[in-house]
């Protein structure tokens, strides 16, 4: 009775756990992508991750900011692990406002890799205003800001479509199967070709979207491989200790004419 | 209580123990008669502790690098996740914490349901209980504010909001619980005092509780009063220590397995988008353990009576040891109120699941009927069922299988393999 009102109430609280993701508008479901990164023991495609850099670099920073990443962690472990050479070269490609200098002024010098990410405007309200009203979320969190993941960016990516019959869009309004509620103000940005990878991989749109949303999953999880790798050696060492303690229990338990 | 006095070896011990008994008292924890029949759910009382140690310990290192200011918090997390050595496993730890103490405390609240252990003479254990269990809801509640994300914003919003639905001093009251005109700098800063605030007075209350535990001693399986010590109990050390180590091991695997592995499922994906007072999220939902009373509280058409209603749900627990009339403690010997037990899990089980749904539709019809049941319970059924129901013949002793309504003894030996 006692035994399978317990399975009963397991399964309960698994299910209540397992619904709960439903609760959100109705939207037609991501893509599901088999990311290197995801399970137990993922880690991300250093090569992807490197051309997710140039994607971004070269077609999302120029409305998106990434304010919580340093161009130094483009160097550290478990990221695109560029060189230091190339981290440096990265970040003094950037002019950086500095100041004020001993003088009062503002003024700007290459960036190091200690700086953050050179946002492409001076705030929010200028990002708005410079897009149509509709502000570009900064990114550096935009994989865990979405319910979904980096299988909701992906599919918006890639889910333009021409609006169905009976829909009309605004100026500067696009059709996404994907995204929420179907209107997005972010134009499709990408088409094949666009940009020259230095790899040589083939930038087709589907490519680009796995790359860029891999490097911003990333950037949403810089100690996503560290925590994965350090996760199954704690999981290890507390079921060995388990065991001991277990098998100590029914040592000292033994003494007395009781079950433990 | 021991029956023999401690006497420490040493002069010096001595010396210190007559001046203050510290000794004495390690003496009695160790010693500490507990039953022998004590079964795994009797565990959670020292994984409570354990939580509690955690989060203030985790806590204390957060806080070295978080800044309680608006413009400022989401930054410092981000600080924290991204440059501070292992921040972000401190963070996740503390953040799923919060949920592993939750539900921890819900089995250990449903263990002392089904077992009766919050039935004379340990009333005043339950009481404390309760006042820990609403002291650990505030605190997680304003945790929850600290990143200063989309739900904590609008999470702070809601729940601050309710109190405006007291009669004529309401928009007063919530006025001075923000300390602004909205939820905002003010009331982000205040919800950081007091959240590194409560978990030290949990801690006081902790001492009470155990205090308060060792006056009866531990309630069992059985439900029985044992004579202590006997050969019913093992000492607290090294039998039930050891046993709470094994049981703290298991619980700390999963635990592990949801910091390392799904460090945000028990969370918001809002959360990780800044705190915005002029867009409002499309659900605004709290965290999964107020989930039940979240429901409680949008099932009620009017603001005032819901508000009524959700702190009627908790506070009805307190009244609890006197809405019970049954004799018996233990559900093993209680064939009916066992049912309404398993029953009432489920209620609440639902109320959790509703409460995440939107409030429309079938979602409201369950949440209204979920409300019902479980007041129900508490007003109805436990005093009648106490009163009409005919129980189960009750062991004299836990080692001994003998009756006490001189049935048989076969029937002893079932209940006790049963328990």
């Amino acid at each position: 009775m006692i035994k399978s009102n317990l399975k009963l109430f397991v399964l309960s609280f698994l299910l209540l756990i397992s619904l709960r993701p439903l609760q959100s508008a109705e939207m037609v479901d991501p893509i599901k992508v088999d990311w290197s990164f995801k399970g137990l023991t993922g880690t991300f495609d250093r090569a992807s991750l490197q051309r997710g850099f140039q994607v971004y670099k070269e077609v999302c920073a120029s409305c998106h900011s990434m304010q919580y990443l340093s161009y130094r962690n483009l160097g550290e472990p478990g990221g695109p692990e560029f060189s230091e050479q190339e981290v440096k070269a990265i970040a003094a490609s950037f002019e950086i406002e500095d100041g004020p200098d001993s003088q009062g002024e503002m003024f700007t010098r290459p960036g190091k890799p200690s700086d953050k990410f050179k946002s492409p405007y001076p705030n929010v309200q200028a990002a708005t205003a410079a897009n149509g009203g509709a502000y570009p979320p900064d990114m550096s969190v935009l994989v865990k800001a979405r319910k979904g993941g980096a299988n909701y960016i992906y599919s918006v990516l890639v889910g333009y479509e021409d609006p169905p019959p009976g829909v009309t869009l605004d100026e500067g309004v696009y059709y996404n199967k994907y995204m929420t509620g179907n209107k997005i103000k972010m134009p499709n940005n990408l088409m094949d070709g666009l940009v020259e990878y230095a790899d040589g991989t083939e930038s087709t749109v589907d490519q680009m979207a796995k790359d860029v949303t891999t490097f911003l999953a990333w950037a949403a999880e810089p100690e996503l491989e560290e925590r994965h790798k350090t996760g199954v050696k704690v999981i290890i060492y507390l079921v060995l200790l388990t065991i001991l303690v277990y098998l100590s229990m029914k040592k000292i338990w033994s003494r007395i004419d009781s079950e433990v | 209580m021991s029956e023999h006095e401690y006497v420490p070896k040493s002069k010096a011990a001595k010396w210190f123990n007559d001046r203050l008994p510290l000794l004495t008292l390690g003496a009695h924890l160790t010693d500490y008669p507990t039953p022998k029949n004590l079964n795994y759910w009797w565990t959670f009382g020292g994984i409570l502790t354990f939580c509690l140690i955690t989060q203030i310990v985790t806590g204390i290192v957060l806080a070295m690098h978080y800044v309680a200011h608006a413009d400022l918090a989401f930054a410092s997390v981000e600080h924290i996740m991204r440059d501070v050595n292992y921040g972000w496993l401190i963070r996740y730890i503390h953040s799923n914490g919060a949920s592993m103490f939750f539900l921890a405390v819900y089995i250990h609240i449903f263990r002392s349901l089904f077992y009766g252990s919050y039935k004379s003479p340990r009333e005043v254990i339950w009481i404390i209980g309760l006042m820990i269990y609403l002291l650990m809801m505030a605190a997680a509640f304003m945790g929850y504010v600290l990143p200063w994300g989309q739900m904590s914003f609008w999470g702070a919003t809601v729940i601050t909001n309710l109190f405006s639905a007291i009669p004529l001093v309401g928009d007063s009251i919530t006025t001075w619980l923000w300390g602004a005109y909205s939820v905002d700098n003010p009331t982000l800063n205040r919800f950081f005092s007091l959240h590194y605030l409560i978990p030290f007075l949990i801690l006081g209350l902790v001492v009470l509780h155990i205090w308060a535990l060792h006056v009866p001693g531990n309630n069992n399986p059985v439900g029985i009063d044992i004579k202590k010590p006997s050969k019913d109990t093992v000492p607290f050390h090294p039998y039930i220590t050891i046993k709470d180590a094994f049981a703290l091991l298991v619980f700390m695997i999963i635990f592990a397995g949801f910091v390392f592995f799904t460090p945000n499922v028990l969370g918001h994906s809002d959360n990780y988008i800044p705190a915005n007072p002029l867009v409002t999220p499309a659900h605004i939902v709290p965290e999964w353990y107020l989930l039940p009373f979240y429901a409680i509280l949008r099932s009620v058409p009017d603001k005032l009576g819901g508000v009524i209603l959700m702190f009627s749900a908790i506070f009805i627990l307190f009244v609890l040891p006197w809405l019970d009339t049954s004799k018996v403690r233990s559900a093993v010997f209680r064939p009916i109120y066992r049912q309404f037990f398993w029953i009432l899990v489920i209620d609440v089980l639902m109320l959790g699941y509703v409460g995440a749904m939107p409030a429309e539709g079938i979602y409201l019809v369950l949440a209204r009927v979920g409300t019902i049941y479980y007041f129900l319970h508490f007003i109805v059924v436990m005093p009648v069922v106490g009163y009409l129901e005919k129980t189960d013949p009750i062991p004299m002793s836990i080692s001994e299988p003998v009756l006490s309504g001189g049935a048989e003894p076969s029937l002893a030996r079932k209940v006790n393999d049963k328990v």
